[in-house]
């Protein structure tokens, strides 16, 4: 009994629980939905196939910005839902710099590291504006965020003067490879992307004192100031973070298609990247985190998105079910239900155990 | 002169600079832009177009003066004008059912979203985020595609015009055109007074700028803090209803893009209008000139060439972004000011 208390009282145990769920009825459903094939894309070259497949695929890019959002949620105790704006920028920076100012380039203008580079800065700009504003103006994350959510797509269409820029295989071959495959490995480039951003943070929070000042200045920021840290400072680096995270998603978005939409690119996105970080059971109001949680959170996500989407659920009617799942979400971990919930049970207990002593 | 202006609310201030930013931008583009904004009809409509704009953000206001907020409020019209067009041309509904219908669902969305936030106690950007994301995807769901409602007695109901007598000008070809006025901002207007008025007046909307200010002493006065911020999501809900009509009166259409970004637009009209974020300050007649002032501002901004879409966007952030950080300024000068005076009362 006291074992599984302690695992049902780990963060961690949330995900999970959903992640279990969320199987078992695939498998019930329709077993075939973890089948996996090795097959050949049209260039000749190995890839796998599978549902499985397509959920690690997408949910890299979702797990890359849950890595900066638990870390602004936990700092600032709100959201940042400027993410999909800030990848249509960062989108339209690297195409930008790449194209030059002819939008059907026949060769590459400037190296993709450079572009890439340039990317992150100014998403890393950007970022930092959001966090001024909620660090030193103190208005709320989400109200400051507004307003790069409403100019964002206006900022990234005015880049690229609204031409749509494409890089077609004939300009160069590499340039897709970092949203697809790499010819030779089957497993698609964004899951390695997430897996080194992913051992890269863990290193960070391993080795350096940013979780627990993230931590203290999302529980407290007063008295995390009494103690001689900069409450400003912190917040302001974790949306820093968050806008490098942006900016590696946003290579991979238009390295996927080698184009760009801006206003369809990373729709929604920042919906999800909000729920993986409170389905990892984090809580939405700041303080404590947990990194793993969140990963986990997203890839889950993802998994929800696909399998709503093999039960011919149409893209546009999908957020209607996912707020639904949000919904639910938030009253299961709302403290006023838990300790409803928990009073219930006790008394449940007790009565069970008095029936007991009775007997 | 000065002493009065130090003596100022909170709201009064915000107020009286909204509108001074109103009426300059205005006079501006009457004396620099010429013709088309001196004739009277493109005063009216700044109205005729925005009519759903102004209830909407009347309810976000007061949502927002009670310290919430709500982003529901697009989807929710967008929502209401899909499933009264599917009502009225698919299911043979007359214009009563589709009034009633968008009442409903406006109703329905204030009620659950002000039981989870204001009983429950959820964080309010959570569920009505979930919320908006809720109304649009059952927009889609309701019906795919954009189409335009036939029925007879709603396409008579959506021609209707009110003519103003007096302020009618001549056209291009010489032909004197009256000017005129949709239902709906009939409608728009005659909230905004019943709003102004509540807000002022009436116990709830006492109440309303009480919870906003402070929780705690709003509790320690006997307000039920927690009905007053259910009844504020309540009454943004149907307002986004009506909202929803207006609009569907002003489009005569349905479609999943109707509203898109209104949340957004209704939050910025708000803000101009010198309500605060942060609860307890606000006004309607603010709110009806953030509208104003921020639809004059797409008007020139089109009107000196700069058509293309990206700028509309980016002037509207960036006035966004100055009016917060006016706010920001005005919050943190008065808390300065509150503690100042504290000293000196200590040292009294």
């Amino acid at each position: 009994m006291n074992m599984v208390k302690k695992i049902v009282s780990k963060q961690i145990f949330i995900p999970c629980a959903a992640l279990l769920l969320l199987a078992l009825f695939n498998l019930i459903n329709d077993p075939s939905f973890f089948k996996i094939t090795l097959g050949h894309n049209s260039d000749g070259d190995p890839v796998l196939n599978g549902n499985l497949i397509t959920i690690l695929d997408y949910g890299s890019e979702l797990a890359i910005l849950a890595i900066g959002m638990t870390l602004v949620t936990a700092a600032t105790g709100g959201q940042d839902i400027s993410v999909g704006a800030g990848i249509a920028i960062a989108g339209s920076v690297i195409l930008r710099l790449l194209c030059g100012s002819n939008s059907h380039p026949t060769e590459l203008q400037n190296p993709l590291i450079v572009a890439f580079i340039i990317a992150v800065v100014v998403s890393m700009a950007f970022s930092a504006f959001n966090g001024v504003l909620v660090a030193y103006f103190k208005i709320q994350p989400m109200v400051a965020t507004l307003i790069l959510f409403t100019a964002g797509r206006s900022i990234a269409a005015w880049i690229n003067n609204n031409e749509l820029p494409i890089i077609s295989t004939n300009c160069d071959k590499s340039f897709g490879y970092w949203g697809n495959y790499i010819p030779g490995i089957p497993i698609p480039t964004p899951v390695f992307i997430a897996v080194i951003s992913v051992l890269i943070i863990m290193l960070v929070l391993k080795f350096t004192n940013l979780k627990l000042y993230t931590q203290s200045v999302g529980i407290n920021p007063k008295s995390s100031r009494l103690n001689g840290l900069n409450p400003e400072l912190i917040k302001i680096t974790s949306f820093v973070i968050l806008g490098v995270c942006v900016a590696i998603c946003g290579l991979i978005k238009v390295s996927r298609l080698q184009t760009i939409n801006y206003s369809v690119v990373a729709k929604d996105i920042e919906m999800d990247a909000i729920l993986a970080v409170a389905l990892g059971g984090n809580a939405l109001s700041g303080g404590k985190f947990s990194m793993w949680a969140s990963i986990l959170g997203a890839y889950v996500i993802q998994f929800l998105t696909t399998t709503l989407y093999k039960l011919d659920v149409r893209s546009d009617a999908l957020p209607a079910y996912k707020a639904i799942v949000v919904i639910v979400l938030v009253v299961a971990s709302a403290p006023i239900v838990r300790e409803k919930v928990g009073k219930f049970f006790k008394k449940f207990k007790s009565n069970d155990s008095k029936g007991g002593a009775a007997a | 002169m000065m002493k009065k202006f130090r003596s100022m609310s909170d709201t009064n201030l915000l107020l009286t600079i909204t509108i001074v930013v109103f009426a300059v931008m205005y006079l501006c583009a009457v004396v620099f832009l010429g013709e088309g904004f001196r004739t009277p009809q493109t005063f009216l409509n700044l109205f005729n177009n925005n009519a759903s704009l102004i209830i909407i953000s009347c309810g976000l206001s007061l949502v927002m003066i009670t310290g919430g907020i709500d982003i529901s409020v697009g989807g929710v019209t967008a929502l209401v004008c899909m499933s009264c067009a599917v009502n009225l041309d698919l299911h043979g509904g007359n214009v009563v059912t589709s009034m009633l219908i968008a009442l409903g669902i406006g109703l329905a969305f204030g009620l659950v979203q002000g039981f989870l936030i204001a009983y429950l106690d959820i964080q309010p950007f959570i569920v009505t985020l979930a919320g908006m994301f809720f109304a649009r995807g059952l927009t889609t769901i309701v019906h795919t595609d954009p189409f335009n409602v036939q029925n007879e007695d709603f396409v008579k109901l959506r021609d209707t015009r009110i003519t103003i007598p007096g302020l009618g000008s001549t056209n291009r070809k010489g032909i004197y055109v009256d000017a005129y006025i949709e239902i709906g901002v009939v409608i728009a207007i005659v909230i905004v007074l019943a709003l102004f008025f509540m807000l002022r007046w009436s116990k709830l909307g006492r109440n309303f700028y009480a919870v906003g200010g402070n929780q705690q002493s709003a509790l320690m006065l006997g307000i039920n803090v927690k009905r007053t911020k259910f009844f504020s999501y309540v009454l943004c809900g149907l307002l986004a209803g009506i909202a929803g009509y207006v609009y569907f009166m002003h489009a005569g259409s349905g479609s999943p893009s109707h509203a898109q970004g209104a949340e957004m637009n209704a939050i910025a009209s708000s803000i101009i209008g010198g309500t605060m974020l942060t609860g307890g300050v606000g006004n309607i007649i603010g709110t009806l000139f953030g509208v104003l002032s921020l639809n004059t501002i797409k008007d020139i901004v089109s009107s000196i060439g700069l058509q293309d879409a990206w700028w509309t966007g980016i002037t509207v952030a960036v006035m966004l972004c100055l009016f917060l950080i006016i706010q920001s300024i005005v919050m943190t000068r008065k808390n300065a000011k509150g503690s100042a005076g504290k000293e000196t009362a200590a040292q009294s």
